[in-house]
C-alpha cells in the first residue's frame, strides 16, 4: 500500500501550460480569496506551450487594416466549417484584449518602428474574407510560446499561486455529473495525493506522442482526456489530428510557419514551387492540412528531393530568400535548430522538411466557459472544466489555423478561470467519496504485480507506427479497421508488461507506463472516430471518401470509451454566422 | 558507431553512495545524446532516471554534466562528445544541486533564487514598503492597448529573455560551488536583468534588497563559465556586469 495524503482547495488546475496558468491567474485574483492549486507533472516552465514559435493571432491592425470578424471567418473556413461559429467569434474578439493584457503584464513582443506590437503573416489568415494574406500574428521573435509561458508563470508567482510540481494525474473524482477533485501520484515519493475541491480544470495539453514523427514533447501523452474517457466522459472530434507541414526531416522538430510568413518557399525535388498547383492565392501560406497533403502527394508522385515515392522522402523549405538579417532578427531559434540538428545555415541552404504530427483539434468537449459537456444534448458536469489543446470548444473544427492554439489557450484558459472564480464563490464543497484514491491505489498495486513478458518499448513502437502509417495524413477504411483491432490488442497487452523498477521514489518507468496506457486509449478513440467519419474534411482525408459530405457529416463526433470499444454519437455544429462553402485558397 | 555511456547512478532507497555504470550503445553520430539515454532507459535498464520533455533545447529539462561540461542532452549530438568508435561519454548530474536519483537533481533552491528577484513586470514605482505584495498587485495598470516600446528599447533586454531556467549556469558557477554557496547565482541575475533593462519596468528599487545584498550580484568574479555553458547563448556574465553597473549608478544618484 502506498501512503495517501489529502488536500482541500477551492480550485485545482491540472497542467501548467498556457491555459492552466491563465486560468490559475484568474482564479487567484483578489489575493487569498480562493485557494488555488496548480498540479503539473513537470517542473515549472517546462510545459509544451514554451515551444510554440511563430506568433499569436489577434486583429490589432497595427500594420494594415484588420478586423476580428475576418479572423473569425478565417478560423471557420480553416476548420472546414466544423467550427462552432459563435465560439470562433469570441476567440477572435477576445484575442485582441488578451494580447494587450499579456503585453501589459510584460510579454516582450517584437515592435514596429512606432513602438507598437509587430505583426506578421501566417497560414490561412486573410484580409476581407480570403482576398490576400494579412499581418495578424503578434510575435516575440520565434519564441512566442516561451514568452507567454514565462509571462504567465511570472504573474502566478506574483499572485502567490500554490504549485505542486511533478504530480501525475491518476484519476478524476466524478459522481452524478459532479466533479469533486482529483487523485495524483507524487513522483518524488510515490505517495498518492487526493485533492478535494469545488472545481477542477483539466489543461494537460496534447497527445502527439501517439505518432512516430511528432513535434510534441515526451510529456504530451493526453493524461487528462484519457483519464476522463475512462471515467465515462465523451471526447469530441478526435479524428482530426493536425500534421504540421514543416518538421525537420526525420526528427519532427518544428520549423515555424513564420518562416513562410516572412517569405519562405516550399520546393520539391525539381525545384518547383509546388504550392502554386494546390493553392494559387495563398500559396505557401495555405492552411496546414492542405500543405501537408500537398507534400505527401508530391512525395508519392516521385517529386520529393530523393525522387523515391516508396521511401522516407522529403521536400525543401527555402528560407535563403529571407536573408541573414531577417533570420537573425525574427527567426533566431530556427536558425539555431538548423545549425544544431542539421549543421546548415538556413540563410545559405534550404531546410529538409517533412510533415510532423503536431496538434489535436479534438478533445474534451466544453462550452465557451470551459465547462465540460457530458452528452449530445449539451448537459454539463458541475465543477469540471477543460481548456487548451486537451479541450474542444470547438474553435479549430477539422483543421486549426497557425497561431490559433495560443489564442485558444489565452482566451479560453482565461474564460474558464473567470467562470471558476464565480462558481467556487457560490458553491459549497461537496463530500469527498469515501473510496477516493482507492481506485488509483488498486491500479498501481496491480501494475506493480504484473508479471508478463511484454515490453513498454515494443508496444510504444508498434502504436506509434500504426498511428503514423494508418491514421496519418491519408486514411482509408480498410487500414483504419485493421489499425483499430491492433490498437485494442496492444492495449490489452499492457496488462502483461513487467516493470523492472519497484521503487516508490522517482519511478519514471512506472510514469512512462501510465503515459503509454493513456496514449493507447486516446489512439483507440482517435482511430474509431476516424473509422466513423466516412468523408474528407480538413485534416481527416479519407482516400475511400475523398469529398466533404455536409449532408451526412456536418456534425461533431462524440466518442465514449467503453472497456476497449468505442460508442459514437453526435453534436450539432453552430452555423449561425456563415453558410458552409467549398474551401478554396 | 558504438560508444559507451558511463553514467553516474544513485538510488537513495538502495545506494549508500553514487557509482558509475557503463552502457554500450549503437548510435549515429547525428543522434542526440538524449536519444541514446532514452535507448538505455527503454531497452537496457528501466530504472535509469533523468528528466526530459521537449527534446529540442527549449524546455530546459535535461541539463546534465556531459564529459564534465553542463549541457542539455537533447541539444548535444553524439558527434559533439564522441569522436571515434568505442568512445566513452561520461554523464553525471548537475553540480551544486542536490541529487535526487541518478541524473535528477533537486531544483527547489534554484527556483527559490529565481522567485526572490521578483521576476515579473513592475510597471509603476511601488512606494508602499509595508505592504509590498498589495502595492505590487495594484501596480498592474488597466489600459486599452499596448505600452509603447521602441525596437531599440526592446532590444536592450532581448538577451536575458532567452533564459529557460535549466540551471546549467548555476551548476557551472565556481562561486556557487566554492566561494559563496549562498550567491543567488547567474540565472537569478539574468532573470532580474530581463526586467531591470525593460523600459516598461520601474522595479529596480524593490529588487535591490536581493540584488544589492552581499549574496546578490556582487559575489560574481567574472569566471565566464556561465556564458560558456549557456545552451541558449546568453551573454550571462555581461548581463551580470550590466546589472552591477546599473545598481552602482542608481546608488550614486540616490546619494
Amino acid at each position: 500500500m502506498r501512503k495517501l495524503q489529502k488536500h482541500e482547495f477551492d480550485a485545482v488546475i491540472v497542467g501548467s501550460g498556457g491555459a492552466g496558468l491563465y486560468a490559475a491567474l484568474e482564479a487567484s485574483r483578489e489575493s487569498g480569496k480562493r485557494r488555488t492549486a496548480v498540479i503539473s507533472k513537470l517542473l515549472p516552465i517546462r510545459s509544451h506551450t514554451g515551444t510554440a514559435q511563430g506568433g499569436i493571432g489577434a486583429a490589432l491592425g497595427n500594420i494594415e487594416q484588420d478586423k476580428p470578424q475576418w479572423h473569425a471567418f478565417d478560423t471557420v473556413k480553416g476548420g472546414d466549417y466544423l467550427v462552432d461559429q459563435q465560439a470562433a467569434a469570441i476567440l477572435a474578439d477576445n484575442a485582441v484584449q488578451a494580447v494587450y493584457d499579456l503585453e501589459n503584464r510584460g510579454l516582450p513582443f517584437n515592435r514596429t518602428p512606432e513602438g507598437k506590437i509587430d505583426q506578421r503573416r501566417f497560414g490561412g489568415h486573410t484580409r476581407n474574407f480570403g482576398e490576400a494574406p494579412v499581418r495578424r500574428a503578434c510575435y516575440a521573435a520565434d519564441r512566442t510560446g516561451h514568452m507567454i509561458l514565462q509571462t504567465l508563470y511570472q504573474q502566478c508567482i506574483k499572485n502567490n499561486v500554490s504549485f505542486f510540481d511533478e504530480f501525475h494525474l491518476l484519476d478524476v473524482l466524478i459522481e452524478d455529473h459532479k466533479c469533486m477533485g482529483i487523485v495524483t501520484l507524487e513522483l518524488a515519493t510515490g505517495t498518492i495525493h487526493v485533492f478535494h475541491s469545488k472545481a477542477v480544470l483539466i489543461a494537460t495539453g496534447g497527445f502527439g506522442r501517439m505518432y512516430r514523427t511528432t513535434s510534441n514533447a515526451y510529456a504530451n501523452t493526453g493524461d487528462g482526456p484519457a483519464v476522463l474517457a475512462r471515467r465515462g466522459v465523451p471526447l469530441e472530434d478526435m479524428e482530426f489530428f493536425q500534421f504540421h507541414p514543416t518538421g525537420i526531416r526525420g526528427m519532427g522538430i518544428l520549423i515555424t510557419e513564420g518562416v513562410r510568413g516572412e517569405g519562405g518557399i516550399l520546393r520539391n525535388g525539381k525545384g518547383e514551387r509546388f504550392m502554386e498547383q494546390y493553392a494559387p492565392t495563398l500559396l505557401d501560406l495555405a492552411p496546414r492540412d492542405m500543405i501537408s497533403r500537398a507534400i505527401a502527394t508530391e512525395v508519392r508522385s516521385g517529386r520529393g528531393i530523393m525522387g523515391d515515392p516508396a521511401g522516407d522522402d522529403y521536400v525543401y523549405l527555402d528560407a535563403t530568400v529571407l536573408g541573414a538579417e531577417v533570420l537573425q532578427k525574427k527567426l533566431p531559434d530556427i536558425s539555431d535548430f538548423c545549425k544544431t540538428y542539421l549543421n546548415i545555415d538556413p540563410a545559405e541552404k534550404p531546410i529538409p522538411v517533412q510533415p510532423t504530427a503536431h496538434y489535436a483539434m479534438g478533445g474534451i468537449p466544453t462550452d465557451m466557459d470551459g465547462r465540460v459537456i457530458a452528452d449530445s444534448e449539451g448537459n454539463i458536469y458541475e465543477g469540471l472544466y477543460a481548456a487548451g489543446e486537451c479541450a474542444c470548444v470547438s474553435v479549430h473544427g477539422a483543421n486549426r489555423l497557425g497561431t490559433n492554439s495560443l489564442v485558444d489557450l489565452i482566451v479560453f484558459g482565461r474564460r474558464a478561470g473567470q467562470h471558476i472564480s464565480g462558481f467556487v464563490d457560490e458553491a459549497d464543497i461537496d463530500r469527498l467519496p469515501g473510496d477516493a484514491g482507492q481506485n488509483a491505489q488498486k491500479i498501481l498495486e496491480e501494475t506493480g504485480a504484473q508479471k508478463g513478458d511484454e515490453q513498454v518499448e515494443k508496444i510504444n513502437k508498434t502504436m506509434t507506427s500504426i498511428m503514423m502509417d494508418s491514421v496519418g495524413i491519408y486514411r482509408n477504411g480498410e487500414e483504419l479497421d485493421k489499425a483499430l483491432d491492433q490498437l485494442r490488442s496492444l492495449r490489452q497487452s499492457t496488462e502483461n508488461v513487467h516493470l523492472s523498477d519497484t521503487s516508490q521514489a522517482y519511478n519514471t518507468e512506472l510514469l512512462e507506463f501510465l503515459e503509454l496506457q493513456n496514449l493507447l486509449d486516446l489512439a483507440i478513440v482517435t482511430t474509431a472516430s476516424a473509422c466513423y467519419r466516412r468523408e474528407t474534411r480538413g485534416a481527416h482525408a479519407r482516400e475511400d471518401f475523398p469529398d466533404r459530405n455536409d449532408e451526412e457529416f456536418l456534425k461533431h463526433t462524440l466518442a465514449w470509451l467503453d472497456d476497449g470499444s468505442v460508442r459514437i454519437d453526435n453534436r450539432p455544429v453552430d452555423l449561425s454566422i456563415w453558410k458552409p462553402k467549398a474551401r478554396k485558397y | 558507431m558504438n560508444i559507451t555511456l558511463k553514467i553516474k547512478r544513485y538510488q537513495p532507497e538502495k545506494d549508500a553512495e553514487s557509482r558509475f555504470q557503463d552502457f554500450k550503445v549503437a548510435v549515429e553520430p547525428t543522434d542526440r545524446l538524449l536519444d541514446a539515454l532514452m535507448f538505455v532507459k527503454r531497452n537496457l535498464d528501466g530504472t535509469l532516471c533523468f528528466r526530459k520533455s521537449c527534446a529540442h533545447g527549449v524546455c530546459g529539462s535535461d541539463a546534465m554534466t556531459i564529459n564534465g561540461v553542463e549541457r542539455l542532452a537533447c541539444k548535444t549530438l553524439i558527434q559533439d562528445v564522441a569522436d571515434k568508435e568505442d568512445a566513452v561519454v561520461t554523464i553525471e548530474p548537475l553540480k551544486s544541486l542536490p541529487v535526487q536519483r541518478d541524473l535528477m537533481v533537486d531544483y527547489t533552491h534554484f527556483f527559490e533564487t529565481y522567485r526572490i528577484v521578483k521576476p515579473f513586470l513592475i510597471p509603476v514605482k511601488t512606494s508602499d514598503k509595508d505592504h509590498p505584495q498589495a502595492s505590487l498587485e495594484a501596480a498592474t495598470p488597466q489600459i486599452q492597448g499596448e505600452i509603447i516600446q521602441t525596437p531599440e528599447e526592446r532590444k536592450k533586454f532581448d538577451d536575458p529573455t532567452k533564459c529557460i531556467l535549466c540551471a546549467s549556469c548555476y551548476a557551472a558557477c565556481p562561486v556557487v560551488a566554492e566561494t559563496d554557496p549562498e550567491f543567488i547565482g547567474p540565472a537569478a541575475v539574468v532573470q532580474a536583468a530581463r526586467f531591470v533593462f525593460d523600459s516598461r519596468d520601474e522595479g529596480l528599487e524593490p529588487r535591490l534588497e536581493v540584488l544589492d545584498d552581499p549574496h546578490g550580484v556582487w559575489p560574481c568574479e567574472n569566471h565566464f563559465n556561465c556564458t560558456r555553458v549557456c545552451p541558449r547563448g546568453i551573454k550571462v556574465t555581461k548581463n551580470i556586469n550590466l546589472v552591477k553597473r546599473t545598481i552602482k549608478k542608481f546608488k550614486e544618484r540616490s546619494d
